[in-house]
């Protein structure tokens, strides 16, 4: 087998390790403490700020007005599809106006 | 005690509104999905190491890394360390969602914790949220479609090669972060969000520039569950940290 080959098993070993391997070691504490509690409780907004953050930081007008038109749809209490077909609609359409 | 506790949820039903919820979740992850598919054949990979990759690994970001990596001749470990630290965020997700799964049996968790992708995480998250509860048909409902589309859209970018002739024209490198806005804005009830959201988000641009990109994701998550914790009162009801 080739050495992709290996990198891949190797890579989803380690990968399914990391999705089974928080709870197995959470579960083992029988009371969690409130700051671990928060701390977790803060996991989503954290973690996806993270995977958006930096992309907005590099977008350009037309990826930045439309991350502030699902901004703005979101806040106005817009579903998840709303949101996501207006906002990738405004992109397709200034970078065609602006590109 | 759940909402729609009425309506008794029969197994089926439960796993069509799972797959309901997965339709913006498919579509969004779709162009990734082939993207990867095309670059991994252009960085030297076989179709069945293409579809190999997704079907195993299944994270899209940390494949893209491997992909990346592979193509700049790393060494071999140092790419599986890689796809490790992109991934390290499971962790969190892991341990986060296993508190609401004990009702589930452990081959139902063994299985369950492979699907846990970004997506799958939120979309769970919610659901505990609104006092739903996550159901193993639901869950599956939800994890099932964008599997199986993840892995076939593996098979179609390798087979077809450039399929798409002009991404950037149609948005394809901005959709994910398009909808991972839609999913932060969706916790915003929560405590602490928006210093959450803040700090991760210098924290993340800041790791982004200085260390570098896989990186980026643990640093700014860390520095905002970090917050979380930091902001919440210790409650003394008598079982403080050992």
């Amino acid at each position: 087998m080739s050495t992709i080959f290996w990198i891949i098993i190797a890579g989803a070993v380690l990968t399914y390790l990391t999705r089974a391997g928080g709870h197995l070691v959470l579960s083992r504490f029988p009371h969690i403490h409130p700051r671990v509690e928060a701390g977790l409780n803060a996991v989503p907004a954290a973690v996806l700020t993270t995977l958006v953050a930096p992309a907005a930081m590099e977008g350009g007008p037309a990826e930045l007005t439309a991350l502030g038109v699902g901004l703005v749809i979101s806040l106005l209490g817009g579903g998840m599809m709303p949101m996501f077909l207006t906002s990738a609609a405004v992109l397709i359409l200034l970078r065609h106006l602006l590109g | 005690m759940s909402a729609d506790s009425y309506a008794a949820p029969r197994g089926t039903s439960e796993f069509m509104r799972g797959v309901r919820t997965s339709v913006p979740v498919v579509v969004a992850a779709a162009p990734f999905g082939l993207l990867f598919g095309t670059l991994a054949v252009e960085n030297g990979f076989t179709t069945f190491e293409a579809i190999l990759m997704s079907a195993t690994i299944y994270a899209g970001a940390s494949q893209m890394v491997g992909l990346d990596l592979f193509g700049q001749k790393i060494a071999p470990w140092l790419i599986v360390l890689s796809i490790f630290a992109v991934n390290f965020r499971h962790v969190l997700y892991s341990a986060t969602i296993g508190r609401c799964l004990s009702h589930w049996t452990p081959l139902q968790r063994m299985v369950g914790f492979f699907f846990l992708v970004d997506p799958q995480f939120a979309e769970a998250e919610q659901r505990v949220e609104r006092g739903q509860g996550i159901g193993f048909s639901w869950y599956m409902g939800l994890g099932l479609p964008i599997y199986v589309c993840w892995v076939t859209e593996a098979w179609l970018g390798a087979w077809f090669g450039r399929l798409i002739p002009d991404p950037h024209a149609l948005g394809m490198d901005y959709l994910l972060p398009i909808y991972f806005l839609g999913l932060v804005m969706s916790f915003r009830k929560r405590a602490f969000w928006l210093p959450v959201v803040l700090v991760s988000a210098v924290a993340s641009v800041i790791a982004y520039r200085t260390v570098g990109s896989p990186w980026h994701v643990s640093i700014g998550a860390l520095a905002g569950v970090f917050l979380g914790a930091m902001l919440a009162p210790a409650r003394s009801d008598g079982e403080e940290a050992p």
